[in-house]
């Protein structure tokens, strides 16, 4: 084996491969090996880093040097000047947006410090295409310690301990739904993997698979020790093309070294994976739809019970857990339920990643202790709002969530604390929101996502939220009424309680949180129709400004439907009753004497 | 590829494997180790600083110091290449001169495991951006 003595990581995730990190990695080896240098420095694609905001990430080790937004075209001086002469490239270095200095090491990274990394241990470390470094990072010892040192009692009895909940969104305890699966007596039993992540700006399961796809078969097998069953399904979106090509790899690599197939490790388990593609339905996230598509049937889920554990794909007993919970596995087996249960909050235990978006500058994704506070996510880790504006609201659980506000920021999040807030932990998605977001349209908006995404099979959720959907666009085009706020609130705990699965039954979240949050919107939007954030076009009016305006007639020649008139060097008017609020008029002014109001 | 029949077969892997990521586990948790810094620039590598480097890779791990060693520019001392640049952990640098392989076998010996200083420091007098801060 050849001596490296520095290593380059270059982040291989989804969104770090379309800022071109994969040709980056061709030329740093192209001029590596022009310096004579590809037998000592070794070029490695790894895992997502999480810091999205500044992809494509580059790791220098083992002096830790960390270098955003790199191109290909930088390869050149990457090498030549680092590399070669030890001189760290002060432009791809990370600027501290407090002091303006420049860091180099990613530990003192405000994004990075106050993060734990549990599920994301190996992402942005290892490649995750050679098993060989999952198994150096004490891969598949937790499987190998399970079949030779423990029963499956043991197992599940150390996970129940542990106090890990499912983080797929309703949080329910892992070892206990292990229990439920092993307790049922079948002559076959399946383990399933739900990758079907769908809240819109939610990526942590595919950041997870496409950077650490192993620790999510090992989990898997695991499970299939424990609860007696030999085979296993991954039930991934298509339109993760990436996770799907390095998850076929590690499931090939995981064959021929014997860690998947029969007699795992010379105890006897046979175990094996296969892939199962979902088209891409919101609502086949949930286990039964998930099933149902499986199978072959309509994504549709059905009522529970009877859960899974007991008839689940094909009507045998299905142990169903999601990609971030089987992350979490490995590591509690090893270091002990103790380890884990000592991390988080009394009824949350550990760490959970969040994917942060919206009006945040340090978009990207991030894994804290369970009990960290919002302001700590957003303002810490996350920088703070983009462009110095004001927090208005942070989104948490995706379409199913609610709205927090600023007095909530300094509640420590856990499953718990969400759900007394009107929101919930979902599967981790956070989108923040500035003073210029309008928060009935953020509503219209989620409802718009769950009206496409009902599968149509229950009435409160098909018919219910295409009402409240369309009560809100009334709203937001300025003719709604007084009582249309109370009808929102009737029909929505309507549809909370009457429908059949769990995206009827968290749809309406968003409207009831942000009509608890932010009524003044509501009432200033339905009473003086006005929208204080500007982004409800109907609401708005274009205006022209008298002492600004100097009547050169370029927004009268601008306006497609002759709506501004004034004689030349005199004051315009806009003709409220015909004007289509194209904004060309206040693209064109400039006086700036156009404005919205 | 060979079949992993049991779990020592396994453990062996990791064994054989951990040689592949260890540089980058060292330099999460670089200030906690030894840090040895080679000036690789051309005056350095002219004077031997490639041979001083691979000696110095494979001495420490041979007798068994947990160090770091990366390259680094010319640090200014041309007329004493090749230097390095040795870090305690929670010491000051120290940067020695004239560091051929018998001269790093002392500085392994007597500083680096010993904690004695040897002959050859360069006295540092200069100031970075880092310290001044």
């Amino acid at each position: 084996m050849s001596r490296y003595s520095m290593h380059i990581l270059v982040c291989g995730g989804t969104g770090c491969k379309s800022s071109d990190s994969d040709i980056l990695v061709e030329k740093l080896k192209k001029e590596l090996d022009k310096q004579g240098l590809g037998e000592t420095v070794q070029v490695i694609m790894t895992g997502c880093f999480g810091f999205c905001e500044k992809g494509p990430i580059v790791k220098v080790m083992p002096d830790n040097t960390f270098y955003t937004q790199v191109k290909p075209s930088d390869a050149e001086e990457i090498v030549e000047e680092h590399i070669v002469k030890g001189r760290k490239i002060d432009h791809l270095l990370y600027t501290d947006p407090e002091t303006s200095k420049h860091i180099t090491d990613s530990n003192r990274m405000g994004f990075y410090k106050k993060q734990m990394r549990i599920a994301l241990r190996n992402c942005g470390f290892i490649d995750p295409e050679r098993i060989d470094e999952y198994i150096a990072r004490d891969g598949y010892m937790a499987l190998g310690k399970v079949l030779s040192e423990q029963t499956p009692e043991e197992t599940i009895a150390l996970m129940k301990s542990s106090g890990l909940r499912g983080r797929g969104g309703a949080g329910f305890p892992v070892g206990l739904k292990w229990e439920f699966a092993r307790n049922n007596v079948s002559d076959k039993k399946y383990v399933v993997c739900n990758a079907d992540e769908g809240d819109p700006g939610a990526f942590m399961d595919r950041s997870i698979l496409e950077g650490d796809p192993h620790s999510v078969l090992e989990a898997m097998a695991i499970i299939g020790y424990c609860i007696g069953a030999d085979e296993g399904y991954i039930y991934i979106r298509a339109e993760y093309p990436l996770a799907i090509a390095r998850l076929k790899t590690a499931l090939n690599q995981a064959r021929e070294y014997g860690l998947l197939g029969k007699d795992i490790m010379g105890s006897g388990f046979n175990f094996d994976i296969g892939l199962k593609y979902g088209a891409g339905a919101f609502v086949c996230g949930e286990e039964t739809a998930l099933i149902h598509s499986m199978e072959g049937e309509r994504g549709e889920p059905t009522l529970k019970p009877p859960f899974p554990a007991e008839s689940g794909y094909l009507g045998k007993p299905t142990n169903v857990n999601n990609v971030e919970t089987l992350a979490n596995v490995a590591p509690i087996l090893l270091k002990g339920a103790e380890w884990f249960s000592s991390i988080g909050t009394e009824k949350s235990k550990g760490t959970k990643v969040f994917a942060l978006a919206g009006q945040i500058n340090n978009v990207g994704l991030i894994e804290v202790p369970m009990g960290t506070t919002l302001r700590e996510v957003i303002f810490e880790i996350g920088g703070g709002i983009k462009d110095g504006k004001k927090f208005k609201a942070v989104q948490t659980g995706g379409p199913s969530g609610g709205c927090l506000t600023e007095k909530h920021l300094d509640t420590p999040i856990d499953y718990e604390n969400l759900v007394e807030n009107g929101s919930m932990m979902g599967s981790g998605g956070m989108i923040v929101m500035d003073e210029d977001d309008c928060m009935v349209s953020i509503a219209k908006y989620y409802l718009d996502f769950t009206v496409e995404e009902s599968c149509g099979k229950c009435a409160p959720c098909r018919i219910g939220n295409k009402r409240l959907h369309e009560l809100l666009e009334r709203i937001c085009e300025g003719k709604g009424e007084t009582a249309d706020l109370d009808r929102l609130r009737n029909l929505g705990e309507v549809i909370k309680d009457t429908s059949l699965c769990g995206l009827g039954q968290s749809s309406p979240n968003p409207v009831l949180s942000t009509l608890d949050n932010f009524y003044d919107e509501y009432t200033s939007h339905v009473h003086d129709k006005k929208c204080a954030a500007g982004v409800c076009k109907d609401l708005m009016e274009y205006f022209i400004l008298e002492e600004h305006c100097v009547g050169c007639t370029a927004c009268a020649r601008a306006c497609p439907v002759g709506a501004i008139s004034g004689e030349r060097k005199e004051l315009h008017v806009v003709n409220p009753d015909t004007c289509i609020k194209c904004g060309a008029c206040l693209e064109k002014c400039k006086f700036d004497a156009v404005i919205l109001k | 590829m060979n079949k992993i029949k049991s779990l020592s077969d396994l453990k062996k892997i990791r064994e054989e494997q951990n040689r592949s990521i260890e540089l980058r586990s060292k330099g999460e948790a670089a200030e906690k180790l030894v840090q040895v810094k080679v000036a690789m620039a051309t005056c350095g590598i002219a004077s031997g600083a490639k041979e001083t480097m691979e000696f110095l890779m494979d001495s420490l791990e041979k007798r068994g110091v947990n160090a770091v060693v990366t390259q680094t520019g010319c640090m200014g001392y041309c007329y004493a290449e090749p230097t390095i640049e040795v870090t305690m952990p929670g010491k000051e640098p120290v940067v020695f001169g004239n560091v051929n392989t018998q001269k790093a076998d002392e500085i392994i010996e007597k500083y680096i495991k010993g904690g004695a200083l040897v002959d050859g420091i360069i006295p540092v007098n200069y100031e970075t951006i880092q310290t001044k801060e």
